[in-house]
């Protein structure tokens, strides 16, 4: 009766939800030679413009582990002529904005300025990329810094976890390190070690362009070639090591006296280029993505209480994959969580999705896909992410129509593929009752 | 019929965002409903997605005595269900239609908002303005989303020292106003609080002239303004929310310290919290202005006046920070921190900041400091203009705690007016140690740092 009611009262719920893009991604090579895509778009007087470098924390050397993550703390700390103090004061003049970071496989660049500051703001950057300084004062400063972070993060449930699990899933494979390091590798890292890296990463080959907002084809590409065109050609970094997959079921317990378990899960997953990587992707929003609605989050979350976030997620990675989640809850709840998670990993590998399941998760997908695009600086986040993973300029226009093909046959062989009979792990910190470790 | 009675109640505002050299052409439109909500539309057409926003004029300052918690705690059961809608619908649908959805709650509002493709947004309206009126709570529902709470109190307090230390701050901070009593309440309280609380609580706020809609995206007021009609426009006003009076703070006589040890920090932070004027209790004069460019120059990032004295000069800090937080119905609070290095204590670190504090109220901010902090502060206004959900929170904000869009879009002159001895009389007003909480959070004792 009450299914009857909410279709009378909200008969556009059968309308298929997917709007189409309201914007033109070209392809632009300036006249040195260095590719960007750019969204031209003058609404706001602003510009944003993400980068990266291929190659990330995964290639720090075993005794300066923490390395690449230094870098991205060194480049607004004195570049050029300007030391640490008077670059900062330069960028707070132009008001512009410049951050780095750096993942396993990746480092990246987020630079956005206003329009009247454009060129200016360019040069900095292009300076912060060309001519870091290194100075041993801020050097230090960092240094500290780092150093306080990692001995926060020792101390945080959420991080213990998530660096417990990925070595227990991983071991010694640089994918199971912690990206921001280790306090030896820190304490370590010298200017040379900074500089070396700096030569190293900061190349045209791999360099990775989005720019959006107010600027046009012909001024992006001279200010790209003032930017970048003057780094080295040739990259010197190499490639990880291919990523093992976990191969046994294994639950593992941190202990510390905290009154919440915090529990991380995770099992061997695909890479982006999969055949099956959209589907998997699909699979997943059954699973536990995308909060309300997904089985995890009706099992664990809304029919007993137990978590106030539950999820699961596709980790994809240059040399591999893994499929990961997570939840907390009281002590004495951890034993009924974990059975849930498995519970329920196991009835979508044995049955798949509903047909209405399916169909839900595509329209959330498809339609959902615009809010990626909602400001300048969230649309340039997005095109480069497509550019590392070698989508192509089309993707945009094509993705809808991909999560679309998936069919109800496709997502029960990816579910049975990815997760029946799989050794699934567990990583628990906290005092969790009746839970006992396994290897 | 309708329509004409609204053109009354209609006030258009043509708004310039920062009417200075970038002229910006940003118009926020808003008019009244003839049941008293308000409505702001702000058009951004650059995808083709809008986000709607209800905020209601009530939030955990207002909660009765006993019942802490429970505007929070509503906030979660009005994904609960109503009439039409089955428990735990309201997300799913609004998913399967391409949509997001959240809500929040702070002290002074509580605020429900959907992002979704344009041409859903009657869709969202309807739902949303189902659920003002027709909520439907069982304790089936109730009794699970209230261990939830348990367990997002546990996620984001319990399992966090400086959350906790947050806290206690907060009490000791506010002696009567309560603001002092965390949003999500404490666990003594929210451990009891009961369907019938939620309801009563629902039904004496929840009405559409406690309630401000925003939408900004890809339409335009014309088109928001029947949608608005049709589905917030013909809802009656069951409630006459109680006007929002709180205990007065009284004016403060001792300054107060607090200090905790956790064996789970591991990193020392000394901070001190400054009872303020809100931009609402100085309202005409420059005083709120002026603390968020003391806060700019005290303490905005690395070349700030604290960092560059106590990080990079004195090298006893290897952090240090100011912040002003004013947009409050009562009011605000200001606050300094500084994390000392490894094995250093926190007195010298304590004595430089008080050193440096002193000589700010004595001697004020140069020039220079303030044409910098100026010209930062008007920039992040263009920078808030990339993302129009960005701009409905700031204008949802405002709205909710009494003020008005002027005092949104205006805020560039008057921070561009604000003088040197503005400036100084603001931190004079405000840096004094009676009305303050210094707090330390310190690794257990014994703990080894590295």
């Amino acid at each position: 009766m009450i299914r009857m009611l909410l279709a009378a009262s909200f008969a556009w719920l059968l309308l298929v939800a997917a709007p189409a893009q309201a914007f033109t991604i070209k392809q632009v090579t300036s006249p040195g030679g260095i590719s960007a895509w750019l969204v031209e778009d003058h609404t706001v007087p602003l510009i944003s413009m993400n980068f990266s470098f291929k190659g990330g924390a995964a290639q720090d050397p075993a005794n300066t582990q923490g390395l690449a993550n230094f870098l991205t703390t060194m480049l607004d700390e004195g570049a050029g002529d300007l030391p640490s103090r008077e670059f900062q004061t330069r960028e707070q003049e132009l008001a512009m904005r410049l951050s780095f970071n750096a993942d396993a496989d990746n480092f990246r660049g987020s630079f956005q300025t206003l329009s009247k500051n454009r060129d200016e703001a360019f040069a900095m950057l292009a300076l912060a990329l060309n001519k870091p300084r290194f100075d041993a004062d801020p050097l230090e400063r960092m240094r500290a810094q780092l150093l306080q972070g990692l001995e926060m993060d020792a101390q945080d449930p959420e991080a213990i976890t998530s660096h417990a699990f990925m070595q227990q899933a991983l071991g010694d494979h640089p994918y199971a390190r912690n990206s921001d390091g280790t306090l030896e590798g820190v304490k370590a890292v010298t200017a040379d070690d900074l500089r070396a890296l700096h030569g190293r990463l900061f190349a045209r080959e791999h360099l990775l362009i989005s720019a959006v907002g107010d600027i046009d084809e012909k001024t992006l590409g001279a200010l790209l070639d003032k930017t970048f065109s003057t780094l080295p050609e040739k990259s010197g970094m190499g490639d990880v090591p291919e990523m093992p997959s976990p191969k046994a079921a294994s639950l593992t317990i941190v202990d510390r006296d905290i009154p919440q378990s915090i529990i991380q899960f995770g099992l061997p997953g695909i890479k982006r280029d999969d055949p099956d990587f959209i589907p998997a992707f699909v699979m997943n929003y059954v699973l536990g993505g995308g909060g309300f609605g997904s089985r995890l989050m009706e099992e664990v979350r809304e029919k007993r209480g137990l978590s106030y976030s539950v999820w699961s997620d596709l980790y994809p990675l240059e040399q591999g994959g893994l499929i990961i989640g997570g939840a907390a809850t009281r002590n004495e709840k951890a034993a009924e969580t974990i059975d849930i998670i498995r519970q329920e990993i196991a009835r979508l590998a044995a049955e798949g999705p509903t047909e209405q399941e399916l169909a839900d998760v595509k329209t959330f997908l498809t339609g959902s896909y615009a809010l990626r695009f909602t400001s300048g600086r969230k649309t340039a986040a997005q095109l480069l992410g497509l550019q590392e993973q070698q989508l192509g300029i089309d993707y945009v226009d094509k993705r809808n129509g991909l999560v679309n093909a998936v069919t109800l046959a496709d997502v029960k062989r990816v579910a049975e593929r990815l997760l029946k009979d799989k050794p699934l792990l567990f990583t628990v910190t906290g005092r969790p009752v009746g839970v006992t470790a396994s290897r | 019929m309708i329509r004409s009675a609204l053109s009354a109640a209609l006030m258009l505002v043509f708004v310039l965002l920062a009417p200075r050299a970038e002229a910006l052409d940003v118009q926020a439109e808003t008019f009244t409903l003839a049941n008293g909500m308000q409505v702001v539309v702000i058009p951004d057409h650059r995808a083709p997605v809008v986000t709607q926003m209800v905020w209601y004029r009530v939030g955990a300052a207002d909660e009765p005595k006993g019942q802490a918690g429970i505007a929070h705690f509503l906030e979660h059961l009005m994904f609960k269900g109503t009439r039409k809608i089955p428990p735990g619908e309201f997300s799913k649908i609004i998913k399967k239609n391409g949509g997001e959805d959240n809500a929040f709650t702070a002290q002074d509002y509580t605020a429900y908002f959907q992002s979704i493709a344009k041409d859903r947004l009657a869709l969202a309206m309807e739902m949303e303005a189902d659920r003002m009126q027709n909520l439907k709570l069982t304790d089936a529902d109730v009794l699970p989303e209230r261990d939830v709470i348990g367990e997002e109190r546990r996620s984001r307090i319990e399992n966090d020292p400086a959350s906790l230390m947050a806290e206690q701050i907060n009490a000791a901070l506010y002696t009567a106003h309560p603001y002092g009593k965390p949003i999500i309440g404490w666990m003594s309280e929210v451990e009891k609080l009961t369907r019938q609380n939620a309801l009563d609580f629902y039904r004496t706020h929840y009405t559409p002239q406690n309630a401000i809609l925003i939408v900004a995206g890809d339409v335009t007021a014309d088109e928001v303004r029947p949608l608005a009609e049709k589905y917030y426009g013909v809802l009656a006003n069951t409630a006459n929310p109680p006007p929002r009076v709180r205990t007065p703070e009284p004016a403060p006589l001792a300054a107060r310290r607090v200090s905790m040890s956790d064996p789970r920090v591991s990193v020392a932070t000394l901070q001190r919290t400054y009872i303020a004027p809100s931009y609402r209790m100085a309202k005409g004069k420059p005083t709120a202005e002026a603390l968020d460019l003391l806060a700019q120059v005290l303490g905005g990032g690395s070349t700030s006046r604290l960092y560059r004295s106590l990080v990079i000069d004195q090298k006893i800090a290897t952090e240090a920070g100011a912040w002003y937080s004013g947009d409050a119905l009562d009011t605000g609070s200001f606050g300094v921190y500084a994390v000392p290095p490894p094995g250093q204590e926190i007195a010298p670190l304590e004595a430089a900041l008080d050193k440096a504090l002193a000589e700010l109220v004595e001697k004020g901010v140069t020039q220079a400091e303030l044409t910098l902090a100026k010209n930062l502060l008007i920039a992040q206004t263009t920078y808030a203009l990339d993302s129009s959900s960005q701009l409905a929170r700031i204008f949802g904000q405002t709205l909710a705690i009494g003020g008005t869009l002027e005092d949104v879009t205006g805020w560039n002159e008057r921070i561009e007016k604000v003088t040197l001895a503005d400036v100084q009389a603001a931190a004079a007003e405000v840096l004094v140690l009676r009305g303050s909480v210094t707090s330390t959070l310190l690794p257990a004792p014994g703990a080894v740092q590295n």
